[in-house]
């Protein structure tokens, strides 16, 4: 009896399926395919978003309004994505990727050229489109896809052909050249990799690796790349130029202190001294405004929300949705883990938002997309059980 | 069935590296939150201190308010130094759409050259960060000002600023005097208080603006303002606001000091005016002068070359920095000098050939009528001139006690109070030639010297100066351009004031002003023209002091040597000769003609200052002049 005939008796019968093993009464979250605790933390994340980006958006209603249309056309998608089977996602994610990795290679070569990286992808009048955007979903669904046909833990011939599936578009992406994408996107396919159970002798053989590369890889730096690495390890050393964005955003949060300047009273947020405050520094108003225990509360949220993506993730019954939703939730902890990092000044500064709470509709409606999967996969899950 | 067994068993080890792995991420992302609310902890509750201090210095700017600079009038209260609001154009290049655009849409507007562009270019460039504004065009017309002011919203990031810029009201006139502000150089900023300074853009460069510069300026204020990043100011904290610069009245008199100046009629030349009481300096007056107000926004450099490059040097101050030979006019004083050494009383004549000869010395020191005056007293050698009396008077006196003498009315030295830049000139002595060529003093040199000639040099303050101490019968008065500060009168008393000059027999002064009248109004006077119909007793001194070489540097055409080489008139007068109001100086440079040209104006100024009905008529004065010039009279 193969999954396939058993998902296609759902879709006929929804309601009480002839299987007579799963007598059990379905919930009506179960029945639409979400988690209610996962939507629960994530419509409080977003709720919580809104209010802090009225007030780094300087009290502008048109862009808190603009978000919350990107919210609900997000959440609408994550829904509908959500009604696939995993089944689905599994057939198409050669497909997708595919196409994400020629669209790369239009970029490279008919790409839109814009804030000096060619990141772009137009077709005029109808769509302007990132597609390193598509492929932080693309490709760890690509590697899952794969290693779902291999035996786990992983062989390292495996381990080859996940490096050149997960290379090709990083080096694309790299290229364009877009560091910090490229980055997020490899993590989310090592993650994959990681979450299969790649052995600890690899792991250690590929941090060696990595550390000795690091010398060839700065020499491939963009200057402004380099610029942003040596004005992370000293800010001060050009305060009015590239140390002016961390210094201002480290103001920001220390001058918050542990309650915080309140709620629309952040002097560095409200008096433009801090840079693209509703995008990639929102955490710096978070942080100025709410001070030390509203950044803990946010951050409490995300923990909360990446344990029960981890939760589910364990409760998926097949490997290629194990290892896609744990993928994807923790990739969106490492959003999280990059954006305040680099705020607080830990880490230097990349292009990476605050997931739901920078001002945004490409992010906020790839991170939507991947709960969509990600609730596809537990909503789904309980049809192999038992 | 085996197989699909193996697949489930499969299944499970999968299920169980899975579920290791997703508890040591779960241990990773914990120990990451944890890292990262480590990091906000620090930065909030530990360093929380520092980051507030940074951010309150970030947010809250301190701006100095500069103070109004005080204003400057002459002693009846006519304004001389006023401060009028000017209009400048700025532009924010960070705040305009198109530079290109809007440059060609201000020189429609303002109907300005098409060049300008390139120069407006460069000056918008001029600034030292962002979104700091750079004057494009100052001083704008009030019609320029209502075009901007129409078409304000097509010129985004142009704005027209206010500011005081100084003023002065008769400029050519004054500039020697009251000098003039500039903007603050980088020497000056230097040695400046930068608290007091921080929001002053000009200083007084020379004259009384910068004498009084300290009282002029006043104390800035400050307040505290709340700007964003971009410097905009969004609200006022605090203020503290400026002490305004205390205003000045000076010595001068405005309308004594344009008679001057229209007297001397672009002629080099310069008159000071000194009130003997009190020592106030009534006219001060080097020409030519110079439009003091091209300095103060800045001069442009072919304005500025073409005033240096200028052979009749405007920008010279010849009133207190012109070297000249005092020739005769320092004969009175030379007469007390010998008076208080006791070498001649006022009975004491020569007889005069023509000439004098130093014993042993076959060289004959020629009195300037070849033929001699005869018998000679001293009351005549002032009114008639006459040299020989002199060389004899200087020989007896000898060089160390003429130059002490002639250092007790100021001669050699800085004399007045308050007069920026000042020059000592030169009162020659044994030491001094010792000093200066290491060379013995010689006996001839006495003699050149006591005909003011020679080394000594004067300036026509100095001589002024002299002039009112002798009138004032030797008591010393400083002379000073200010006489109050805001509502404070500045003493008359003034500290550094040298030792009065003292006469064993008061008459004796009676004999020197004697003499003195008889120069104006003596029937052998060597001013005798110019004393026609005067209506007070006038005391005075004609000189001619003779031009020998001219500057290396400068080069003239034949007419101009000529005119060059002729000899300097000067003149010193004071009256009423009973009770002395005024006491004056008066150089013209290559008058020629004797010291009639002096006399003539300086007799104009005692007139002027002295007489009720209004003052002489400057044509007449200039027609005189011409109708005598012919003549060539006595030194």
């Amino acid at each position: 009896m193969s999954w396939l005939t058993l998902t296609r008796g759902l879709r006929r019968y929804p309601v009480r399926p002839p299987d007579s093993g799963m007598a059990r009464r379905k919930s009506i979250w179960e029945r639409i395919h979400l988690d209610p605790w996962l939507i629960g933390l994530l419509l409080l994340l977003m709720a919580v978003g809104l209010v802090v980006l009225y007030s780094a958006s300087g009290q502008r209603i048109a862009i808190v309004y603009a978000q919350s249309i990107r919210f609900g056309v997000g959440l609408v998608g994550m829904v509908i994505i959500a009604q696939f089977s995993p089944r689905t996602f599994l057939r198409w994610a050669p497909v997708a990727y595919g196409v994400g990795v020629l669209m790369l290679l239009a970029v490279e070569f008919f790409g839109d050229m814009g804030m000096g990286a060619q990141r772009w992808l137009v077709i005029p009048g109808v769509v302007r489109f990132q597609p390193s955007e598509l492929m932080k979903l693309a490709v760890p669904l690509m590697v899952a896809a794969y290693l779902n046909r291999c035996e786990l833990p992983p062989k390292l011939r495996d381990i080859l052909v996940c490096a050149g599936l997960i290379g090709l578009p990083v080096m694309l992406i790299a290229t364009q050249p877009d560091l910090g994408t490229s980055l997020l996107v490899a993590s989310a396919a090592i993650n994959v990799v990681l979450l299969a159970g790649l052995s600890w002798r690899l792991i250690g053989l590929a941090t060696v690796l990595t550390a000795s590369a690091l010398p060839l890889l700065w020499m491939n730096l963009h200057n402004y790349q380099r610029q942003r690495v040596l004005t992370f390890l000293n800010p001060d050393s050009d305060p009015l130029g590239a140390g002016w964005n961390i210094i201002q955003s480290t103001t920001a949060i220390g001058s918050g202190g542990l309650w915080g300047k309140g709620w629309l009273e952040g002097t560095q947020s409200q008096l433009e001294f801090l840079p693209e405050r509703h995008t990639d520094f929102i955490s710096a108003v978070l942080g100025e405004e709410f001070g030390l225990v509203g950044m803990l509360a946010v951050l409490t949220l995300y923990f909360m929300i990446v344990c029960r993506g981890l939760w589910l993730s364990g409760a998926s019954q097949d490997t290629f949705g194990r290892l896609v939703a744990g993928s994807i939730i923790l990739t969106f902890f490492i959003y999280v883990f990059v954006n305040v990092g680099m705020v607080s000044g830990i880490l230097p500064v990349v292009g990476v938002p605050l997931p739901l709470i920078s001002f945004g509709g490409t992010s906020s409606a790839t991170l939507l997309a991947g709960f969509g999967v990600l609730m596809s996969i537990h909503a789904h899950r309980r049809l192999l059980s038992r | 069935m085996p197989q699909r067994f193996d697949k489930l068993k499969n299944s499970e080890h999968e299920l169980r590296i899975f579920r290791v792995r997703a508890l040591l991420a779960l241990l990773v992302v914990t120990a990451m939150t944890a890292l990262l609310m480590g990091r906000l902890g620090y930065l909030q509750v530990v360093q929380h201190d520092l980051y507030s201090t940074r951010s309150e210095n970030n947010r809250v700017r301190v701006e100095p308010l500069p103070p109004t600079r005080g204003l400057i009038y002459d002693r009846n209260g006519v304004l001389l130094a006023e401060n009028r609001p000017t209009y400048n154009l700025t532009i924010v290049r960070e705040r305009v759409d198109n530079l290109d655009k809007t440059l060609a849409l201000l020189i429609e507007l303002l109907n300005l050259p098409e060049e300008d562009v390139e120069e407006f270019h460069l000056r918008s460039r001029q600034r030292q960060r962002p979104f700091q504004p750079a004057l494009l065009i100052s001083d704008l017309s009030e019609v320029q000002i209502a075009r901007l002011a129409v078409n304000r919203h097509r010129l985004p990031g142009v704005e027209v600023e206010a500011q005081l810029l100084r003023y002065y009201p008769h400029a050519e006139v004054m500039a020697h005097a009251l000098g003039y502000v500039g903007r603050i150089n980088e020497e000056e900023l230097k040695s400046l208080d930068s608290g007091s300074y921080a929001g002053t853009h000009f200083i007084g460069k020379t004259g009384v603006e910068k004498f009084y510069e300290h009282e002029l300026h006043g104390e800035a204020g400050l307040r505290k303002v709340e700007t964003n990043a971009r410097g905009r100011v969004l609200s006022e904290l605090g203020r503290t606001d400026p002490t305004p610069g205390k205003n000045l009245t000076l010595t001068l008199d405005k309308e004594l000091q344009m008679l001057a100046y229209d007297l001397l009629d672009g002629r080099r030349g310069s008159i000071v005016a000194i009130e003997p009481q009190s020592g106030d300096i009534l006219a001060m007056v080097s020409a030519p002068g110079f439009d003091s107000n091209q300095f103060v926004t800045g001069i442009d450099v072919a304005s500025y070359r073409g005033l240096q490059q200028d052979l009749d040097l405007p920008l010279f101050n010849r009133a207190i920095r012109g070297h000249y030979p005092p020739g005769s006019t320092i004969k009175p004083f030379l007469a007390l000098a010998a008076l208080r050494e006791g070498t001649v009383t006022p009975e004491t004549t020569i007889n005069d050939p023509g000439y004098f000869q130093l014993p042993n010395d076959s060289r004959r020191y020629r009195n300037w009528l070849r033929w001699g005056h005869g018998r000679v007293d001293l009351e005549r050698s002032i009114a008639v001139s006459n040299n020989t009396f002199y060389y004899s008077l200087a020989h007896d006196l000898g060089i160390d006690r003429l130059h002490k003498q002639m250092t007790a009315f100021g001669f050699g030295q800085r004399v007045a109070h308050d007069v920026q830049g000042e020059s000592d000139a030169l009162m020659p002595s044994r030491e001094w030639k010792r000093e200066r060529y290491n060379q013995p003093w010689y006996p001839g040199e006495t003699l050149s010297v006591g005909i003011g000639q020679g080394y000594w040099q004067v300036t026509p303050l100095q001589l002024a100066t002299a002039t009112a101490t002798l009138a004032n019968r030797g008591e010393w008065v400083t002379p000073r351009l200010a006489s109050k500060l805001g509502e404070k009168t500045i003493p008359t008393a003034l500290p550094d004031t040298p030792q009065d000059i003292e006469l064993t027999q008061e008459s004796w002064w009676e004999t020197v002003f004697s003499g003195m009248e008889k120069v104006l109004s003596g029937h052998e006077g060597t001013a005798r023209r110019t004393g026609v119909g005067l209506e007070y007793r006038m005391g005075g001194k004609s000189g001619t002091a003779q031009v020998f070489s001219l500057g290396q540097d400068q080069r003239y055409n034949a007419d101009e040597l000529k005119e060059r080489l002729r000899d300097h008139a000067l003149f010193i007068a004071f009256a009423p000769l009973e009770d002395p109001q005024i006491a004056v100086s008066v150089i013209v440079e290559n008058a020629g003609g004797g010291s009639t040209h002096a006399a003539h104006l300086a007799r104009a100024m005692t007139d002027a200052w002295l007489l009720e009905d209004e003052a002489p008529d400057v044509d007449d004065v200039h027609e005189t002049l011409e109708s005598s010039n012919a003549d060539i009279e006595g030194q």
